[in-house]
């Protein structure tokens, strides 16, 4: 069992507001992501889940029981770090078995859930290593592993993939969703990057300055955003926002996915030129000056052919827009 | 050495420049122990002449192993140093720890409050020390030289350890907690390994001025079963007469014990800086 219950937590730092009033219900067995940009309370607010931080005011509770005055090692949770934090002074097996030593768990246990964990992480080779010794991506799978060992009610993950490369944060994040599906467990992961809120979430929650703006599976964020923020944080490259009145509309803004955008060359909604073009192999993103729209970015796959200063028609896909009123709520 | 960065010339500057330095450092040092090994006409008709066939004379050593009492003031020394420095090393860093990880309020200005003993000498305070010393019985004991050193030293070592241990990784001491190590086991078992080349720079920069002090011992300890070595020197330094030869073999006896110290905390300052960064 691993269910979590976040009542009004609210957190401030002197006169600093970080979180302001977050509720939050997880439950048993679910993959829940925080994200948001930099300094938007996600990764304190995880702390405070952890029991790293006390909260201002508020509760959290895990698995019906209020933990709010309770010491992190008592909470039955474990936690996976940005910068791996493993103990440079102790081999791996000895990282992963620290903490079920300070729980005075008999040593053939240890040693049962040391070599089970191990051999779901293909660290065997690497026991008796110390962390040194090994790559950014074997400290990685290790600090997992210290994790699994502790067979927590729930796993905290802060920015696990951001200190490694682009190849290694792939094979890692696979590894982390193969990891759930096997063990079942309730995690809470948190990123800045969306393609990994998209890709491991079963539930997602939008964070920004303090506040969730938005709680929803991955494709329901993308397809039905409660804001202008949701809208423009999810999804890569950005929607476009074009302010409603230069296309004659009575809504504030008007979104449109780059995605959702088609070009033409003699005819379209938009006359516009080409400031840019990136060739990503894939897709191709350009960016064009419109008259009525504005500076824009459209996503085309496959490759496409534009040089700058060409003129181009763009369209956008019919029923693909979204349209936000003066306080950026989406109007339906 | 790579070609593109090193060029002959800025190469043999850097050198002379370092060479020199290395020199007018250890002439005294070096003045101090060939003229200890030296008869006492020597001394002065020579003074900086190494000790020949004619010159080689061990009186001075001689002198300081049977007058006095130099075996004692050298464990009384080693006492007082070492004893000192435990305790600067051991309450610095708890102190730097506590300013380093713990928000409480007035952290900035007890951080302040414990480093302003670096701009204020010690010796300022030498009648009220004394005063204290008298009345709670402690004259002409370690004892007081202890403490004394160890108020003196502290400012410093909270303020370059607390200064390292920011660097030590939050998420680091989060993880040890997270798996139950008490706050003293994240000290003393996380915290500190990763600190050592710090502590061994703290190490040396206290060691040193309570080795060499002459003050305090002078004031405090002057007894002849207290006293220190630089103070044991001063036995052979008279108003009308100085055995030359006796003090310069005492002060040359001097330098070992703290060179050996040295030594040990050099190795270690290396062997931190080689050991590679944290991450």
């Amino acid at each position: 069992m691993g269910s979590l219950k976040i009542e009004n937590v609210k957190k401030s730092f002197g006169p600093v507001d970080v979180l302001k009033g977050i509720d939050l219900d997880v439950s048993d067995g679910e993959f829940v992501v925080f994200v948001g940009p930099s300094g938007c309370g996600k990764s304190t607010l995880l702390r405070v889940i952890a029991g790293l931080e006390d909260a201002s005011s508020g509760r959290v509770l895990i698995d019906g029981d209020d933990v709010s005055t309770t010491p992190p090692a008592k909470r039955g949770i474990a936690m996976v770090f940005q910068t791996y934090a493993l103990y440079p002074h102790l081999t791996v097996k000895n990282n992963m078995g620290l903490g079920l030593k300070q729980a005075a768990t008999p040593a053939a246990e240890i040693d049962r859930r040391i070599s089970a964990a191990s051999a779901m992480l293909s660290l065997e080779p690497y026991l008796a290593r110390r962390p040194a010794e090994l790559s950014g991506g074997q400290r990685q799978r290790v600090a997992i592993g210290r994790a699994v060992v502790r067979e927590p009610k729930l796993f905290l993950f802060d920015e696990p993939l951001s200190n490694l490369d682009a190849a290694l944060r792939v094979n890692t994040r696979i590894e982390i969703a193969q990891l759930h599906r096997r063990l079942k467990a309730t995690m809470v992961y948190v990123t800045h990057d969306q393609v990994e809120a998209m890709t491991l979430a079963d539930k997602i929650v939008v964070l920004n300055a303090g506040r969730i703006e938005q709680i929803g599976a991955p494709m329901e964020l993308y397809n039905s955003p409660a804001n202008e923020f949701v809208a423009g944080f999810i999804g890569s490259p950005k929607m476009n926002f074009i302010d409603g009145a230069r296309l004659g509309e009575s809504v504030k803004t008007i979104g449109i996915r780059p995605e959702h955008l088609t070009v033409d060359t003699k005819k379209g909604a938009w006359k516009g030129t080409v400031v840019h073009v990136e060739h990503l192999g894939a897709d191709t993103n350009l960016y064009l000056d419109c008259e009525q729209a504005g500076l824009i970015t459209v996503r085309l796959f496959g490759a496409f052919e534009a040089a700058p200063d060409a003129m181009l028609y763009v369209t956008p896909t019919p029923g693909k827009t979204y349209r936000f009123g003066e306080d950026g709520k989406a109007l339906t | 050495m790579s070609r593109a960065t090193s060029s002959l010339p800025r190469t043999v500057a850097a050198h002379a420049v370092l060479i020199a330095y290395t020199v007018i450092a250890l002439f005294p040092v070096l003045v101090i122990v060939i003229n200890s090994f030296k008869s006492r006409g020597a001394i002065f008709r020579t003074p900086l002449a190494l000790p020949g066939p004619q010159t080689f004379d061990l009186i001075g050593y001689a002198t300081v192993l049977s007058q006095g009492n130099f075996p004692l003031y050298f464990w009384n020394s080693l006492v007082v140093t070492v004893v000192s420095l435990f305790l600067v090393l051991l309450f610095g860093a708890m102190a730097a720890f506590a300013l380093s990880e713990y928000r409480f309020r007035g952290n900035t200005l007890m951080g302040l409050y414990l480093a302003l003993g670096i701009m204020i000498p010690i010796r300022l305070g030498t009648v009220a020390i004394l005063q204290l010393m008298v009345a709670s019985g402690l004259v002409n004991t370690l004892t007081a030289l202890i403490l004394v050193y160890t108020a003196q030293g502290l400012p410093l070592a909270i303020f370059i350890l607390s200064e390292f241990m920011k660097l030590v990784s939050a998420d680091l001491k989060d993880a040890g907690r997270i798996d139950g190590l008490s706050e003293y086991t994240i000290f003393f078992r996380l915290v500190l390994p990763l600190v050592r080349p710090s502590m061994a720079t703290v190490a040396v920069f206290t060691m040193i001025p309570i080795w060499n002090d002459l003050w305090f011992p002078l004031i405090l300890a002057p007894a002849e079963n207290t006293k220190t070595v630089t103070l044991g020197a001063q036995l052979f330094l008279g108003q009308f007469v100085t055995n030359w030869n006796a003090v310069l073999a005492a002060l040359s006896l001097a330098i070992l014990p703290v060179l050996i110290l040295y030594l040990i905390f050099s190795r270690q300052l290396i062997r931190g800086i080689t050991s590679g960064a944290v991450k």
